[in-house]
């Protein structure tokens, strides 16, 4: 949680200088950070590759325990894909690159800004921290209503991280596992999905 | 596209050998140090771009328009896969 706030107040110290016009032009070309990006997805390959716990939580549930990162992706994209049409000035194909941050706004906002944009990449960054929020605020109510692995599939990538406490608190500790595994498939997803749907 | 998997796949190969120098761990600090970066980046663009920042209210309804349709989306599939294949081995246990 602070996290995300010291990250938005950096986006928002950003847009603030750029308003006043405070920023000297050399920093406003873009060539350099597509190469920054890429150190980037380097480093988030080399933590997927350095983790252990995948493979102690395919032990304890088995294959069934990949139906939860699927489950996630499906419902994600179907519906992404229904809701594009309340929107028809947006493609299905930008919707559903946003939706396929899976709350992981800081990569999937940067990857999309990259590739289409600030607006879209701004929209990309709104939507998935609202996400992670609905997550911290709404995962009481999710337990309660549509089951323990509810806010594990609505918190995307942030299970391994920032919503893993509160699902931990209220869908138990056995399913810190599952949250785990969840979190690691959906965040190495991240990437693949979100530069497929611009691909398009 | 092909870029960023290349890109992604070699961090893995890499982050797989590495993984039991202790010095790995300081891998998350390193990505979240370059996010805040980029994040701030972002933020000078959007603020430098005018069709972002008069819109920037229509933005942030199509965010929330999109994340709620695919967190009600994820919601019920888990709902289903719950009831289907988890719920049984509560009980039980």
């Amino acid at each position: 949680m602070k996290q995300s706030l010291i990250y938005l107040l950096l986006f928002a110290i950003g847009v603030i200088l750029a308003l006043f016009g405070w920023i000297p032009e050399a920093l406003l070309k873009d060539d350099i950070s597509k190469w920054i990006l890429y150190g980037l997805l380097f480093f988030v390959g080399i933590q997927i590759g350095s983790s252990k716990n995948m493979f102690t939580a395919v032990k304890r549930f088995g294959f069934k325990i990949a139906l939860v990162p699927i489950a996630t992706t499906v419902g994600t994209f179907a519906g992404v894909a229904i809701i594009s049409m309340l929107l028809p000035e947006r493609s299905l194909s930008d919707c559903l690159s946003v939706g396929a941050g899976f709350a992981y706004y800081s990569l999937s906002s940067i990857l999309i800004s990259e590739f289409r944009g600030a607006e879209l990449g701004t929209i990309a960054l709104l939507a998935n921290i609202m996400r992670e929020f609905i997550v911290l605020i709404f995962t009481p109510w999710m337990v309660k209503y549509f089951g323990k692995l509810s806010p594990i599939c609505a918190g995307g990538a942030t299970t391994m991280d920032t919503t893993l406490p509160i699902i931990t608190k209220y869908s138990g500790s056995d399913y810190v596992v599952v949250a785990l595994f969840h979190g690691m498939i959906i965040d190495f997803s991240v990437p693949l999905w979100v530069s497929f749907f611009l691909s398009l | 596209m092909l870029n960023i998997i290349l890109i992604i796949l070699s961090g893995v190969v890499v982050g797989y050998f590495v993984r039991k120098i202790p010095q790995v761990k300081y891998v998350g600090t390193i990505i979240s140090m370059i996010i805040m970066l980029l994040l701030f980046f972002l933020g000078v663009s959007v603020g430098a771009n005018e069709q972002v920042v008069k819109n920037f209210s229509s933005i942030g309804f199509d965010a929330l328009i999109i994340t709620l349709g695919g967190t009600l989306g994820t919601v019920l599939c888990a709902w289903f896969v719950y009831k289907r294949f988890f719920k049984r081995k509560d009980k039980k246990s």
